[in-house]
């Protein structure tokens, strides 16, 4: 349980870890998470489950080494293994055929988005993605979302490869040419917040996923706790999806800086 | 249950150990006074406080029990321990034996004997409180006598019966868990316990602190639990990793959920997601399950000078106390009525108090204000007064209009209680949820909507103590077994 079958960089530091977990891999749907942890004194990490393998009984993990923690984790090799992985939590993504649906992720972002992308466009949505990054070589998984895809495009901040500019310019201009139902966006929380400011002036109704501090994952202590439409929620059980529309991300990001100035 | 004991009353050593002394003899002597670790030096570590009785201490102690001929302590224990039984085998010097007579009817004797409340149990029976004298010290004994176990490396096993070919599967490893995979496997059941944590043993792991409750010693529990044949799995969650239909699939007879009060309530006020407001189980989850504040160990947790904890329970008392031993200063307890009714064990308060641990009582919290980085700085107390007694029978505290004060705080602990998780009661199919979010099961046996079911412990009363969630992993236990054996037949 929990060997690391396979590892392959995407980037300098962020790493896609294939690994044994055949429960989770029979029982995962589109949206949900893992908590992992790395060594017997290892803090608990909850990661966006990519893809799963029901034959293989592998899931797909997208790690960014930012910490401590996920430095050490996308220091493992293939042969590896986790010390613990647990899941799938959250509540899976509302799959259902909406029409048009824009997927919008930044960075890692994209990682959990796949699955999402994969499933809208088997249930029979017009699906166009959009990929942001700083620069060309932090555009990840390209082919795999283009598969599912009937249309992706791509942005850089600094134009080397598509077109230059931001994830909300993308997903601008296709709201400015054509109907959008829904719009799906991951990546970092300022990305989120600014795709959702852009959706609600156009009206178009947006789900977005939440990467808090979590500790235990199970609804048990409440780190993860935000306010969406007034109400404070926990993301690992009431979530990770939520109307972006409703979510107070300038308090979402207030309280991802919680541990910055504690962590070594 | 005392008739089939190991220990019953009409032994001939008891009848002689009655007549060995009289029972003015036996009243005359004091109560053992615990031996504990000096305030000054333990709020500098983690080290268990009550450090236990000596032998000669436990020897004079159970002197006192009279062996009553029907012992009320037995009425208020909620697993009906054989609390005679066990005395008296100390007072003859049979340790060994007054363990094997704790380990008939309860899974963890060494972590009851430390966190269960005796004084408003076993020892609120005793037969001295009639006399006006201090009860005897049950609640030391049974510490005394499972820590002598705890000890030994090869302690005698309780008996088990030949397996019978049905197996059980126990959802969650806290108290009621434990207790029940502890029963059926003597039963002779195949019994699997599921962990969604990490780490087995529940609340006694995350929540209960060492200073408390050494994980050393329920790790001893948990081993002793092993070595009969329980199976633990770890990192798996009822509801998400497999499901109850994949249980009954994969071959188990029935299956006892008891995963516990899962979500923490918040109050509701403004400033409640700044910085450094946390949940208790937050707080204690990120110390005793995590090791923050550890070297080595990668979890962060947030620490303060001046650390304010909302509530007046035991998970209140372990939060503060542990506060002190982070470095706070000023450990405070904010709690909305007086201490009177302060629903914490007499002796957690009284152990915070020798901490420095200031109590505010009678201040309720209105509003967090935070820095400009989003960090709580401060909080705003409602001072209160007594009022007309509540249903809870406690008189509830009122507002006295205009009576506001601004109090400096840089951590908050809330700790008003927890709601049941409503991760596997949610994932079941027709399984009855009552209206506060709790399992609706039979009073008597525990068994839930669904025949096959059965709950216990928090997940059912919504917040209890540990030994209430044993009580229920018991009484499930004997239910469970008879109708599946009724079933079988």
């Amino acid at each position: 349980m929990n060997k690391i079958i396979e590892k392959q960089h995407f980037s300098e530091n962020v790493v896609k870890l294939v690994v044994e977990s055949p429960l989770i891999a029979r029982s995962r749907r589109p949206g949900h998470f893992v908590i992992v942890i790395s060594g017997e004194k290892g803090e608990r990490i909850p990661l966006t489950i990519a893809d799963s393998d029901l034959s293989a009984g592998t899931i797909t993990l997208v790690v960014q080494a930012v910490g401590d923690s996920t430095r050490q984790i996308c220091a493992l090799d293939a042969g590896d293994h986790l010390t613990d992985v647990v899941g799938p939590l959250g509540q899976a993504t509302k799959i259902a055929k909406y029409g048009t649906v824009v997927c919008a992720g930044g960075g890692v972002g994209v990682a959990p988005l796949l699955p999402i992308i994969k499933a809208m466009k088997e249930a029979g949505n017009r699906v166009i993605s959009v990929l942001a990054a700083r620069t060309k070589d932090l555009i990840i998984l390209e082919d795999e979302v283009a598969r599912y895809s009937d249309e992706v495009i791509i942005m850089t901040d600094d134009g080397s490869y598509g077109q230059k500019g931001l994830v909300t310019s993308g997903v601008e201009s296709v709201i400015n040419r054509e109907n959008v139902d829904l719009v799906v966006t991951i990546g970092p929380a300022i990305m989120m917040k600014f795709v959702s400011e852009l959706t609600k002036k156009y009206n178009v109704p947006t789900m977005c996923s939440l990467n808090t501090i979590m500790v235990d994952g199970t609804g048990m202590c409440g780190a993860c706790r935000v306010t969406v439409d007034g109400k404070t929620r926990f993301v690992c059980v009431d979530g990770p999806e939520f109307d972006a529309h409703k979510v107070d991300f300038d308090e979402m990001m207030m309280r991802m800086r919680a541990y910055n100035p504690v962590k070594k | 249950m005392s008739k089939n004991t190991i220990s019953p009353r009409d032994a001939q050593w008891r009848e002689e150990l009655r007549k060995s002394m009289s029972a003015k003899e036996r009243t005359s002597i004091p109560r053992a006074r615990m031996n504990e670790l000096d305030p000054e030096y333990r709020v500098t570590c983690n080290e268990e406080v009550n450090q236990g009785l000596s032998a000669e201490q436990a020897n004079l102690e159970s002197r006192r029990c009279l062996d009553c001929p029907d012992p009320q302590c037995m009425q208020g224990c909620p697993v009906s321990i054989n609390i005679p039984g066990f005395i008296k085998n100390i007072e003859r010097e049979e340790i060994a034996q007054a363990a094997a007579v704790l380990k008939e009817t309860s899974a963890l004797p060494a972590v009851c004997g430390r966190v269960c409340p005796q004084e408003r149990q076993c020892e609120s029976k005793c037969i001295y409180n009639k006399m006006k004298k201090e009860p005897v010290a049950i609640g030391y004994l049974e510490r005394f006598a499972a820590d002598y176990l705890q000890h030994l490396p090869d302690a005698p096993l309780p008996p088990v019966e030949t397996p019978n070919g049905l197996k059980v599967a126990v959802a969650g490893s806290g108290p009621a868990g434990l207790s029940f995979a502890g029963d059926m496997i003597k039963k002779g059941y195949d019994v699997t316990v599921y962990e969604a944590l990490h780490e087995i043993g529940g609340v006694l792991k995350y929540g209960i602190p060492e200073f408390r409750l050494p994980n050393s010693v329920v790790d001893v529990e948990i081993e002793s639990l092993k070595k009969l044949g329980v199976k633990f799995v770890k990192d798996c969650v009822i509801g998400k990793t497999i499901s109850y239909d994949d249980l009954l699939n994969e071959g188990y007879d029935a299956m006892f959920i008891a995963s516990g009060a899962g979500l923490p309530r918040f109050m509701g006020i403004p400033g409640e997601n700044l910085i450094g407001v946390m949940s208790s189980n937050e707080y204690l989850t990120r110390i005793n399950l995590m090791g923050a504040g550890k070297s080595d160990w990668a979890t962060p947790v947030l620490t303060g000078k001046r650390v304010a904890v909302i509530g007046g329970g035991n998970t209140a008392m372990d939060s503060v106390r542990t506060a002190r031993r982070m470095g706070a200063t000023d450990a405070m307890i904010i709690y909305r009525r007086s201490l009177e009714e302060m629903p914490a064990r007499a002796e957690e308060i009284h152990h915070a108090q020798q901490e420095g641990v200031k109590f505010m009582t009678l201040h309720n919290p209105i509003e967090f204000i935070g820095d400009e980085s989003g960090r709580v700085r401060s909080m705003k107390l409602q001072k209160m007064e007594l009022g007309e007694p509540d249903e809870s029978g406690r008189r509830s505290p009122v507002a006295i209009p205009g009576a506001i004060e601004e109090v400096e705080a840089d951590v908050v602990i809330v700790s008003v209680g927890v709601s049941p998780n409503p991760l596997i009661p949610n994932s079941i199919d027709g399984l009855d949820i009552t209206r506060r979010g709790t399992i609706a099961v039979n009073d008597e046996t525990l068994q839930s909507s669904l025949p096959l079911l059965y709950a216990g412990g928090d997940i059912v009363r919504g917040g209890a103590t540990v030994i209430l969630a044993m009580g229920d992993g018991r009484r499930a236990a004997a239910a469970m077994d008879e109708m599946l054996k009724s079933r079988n037949k």
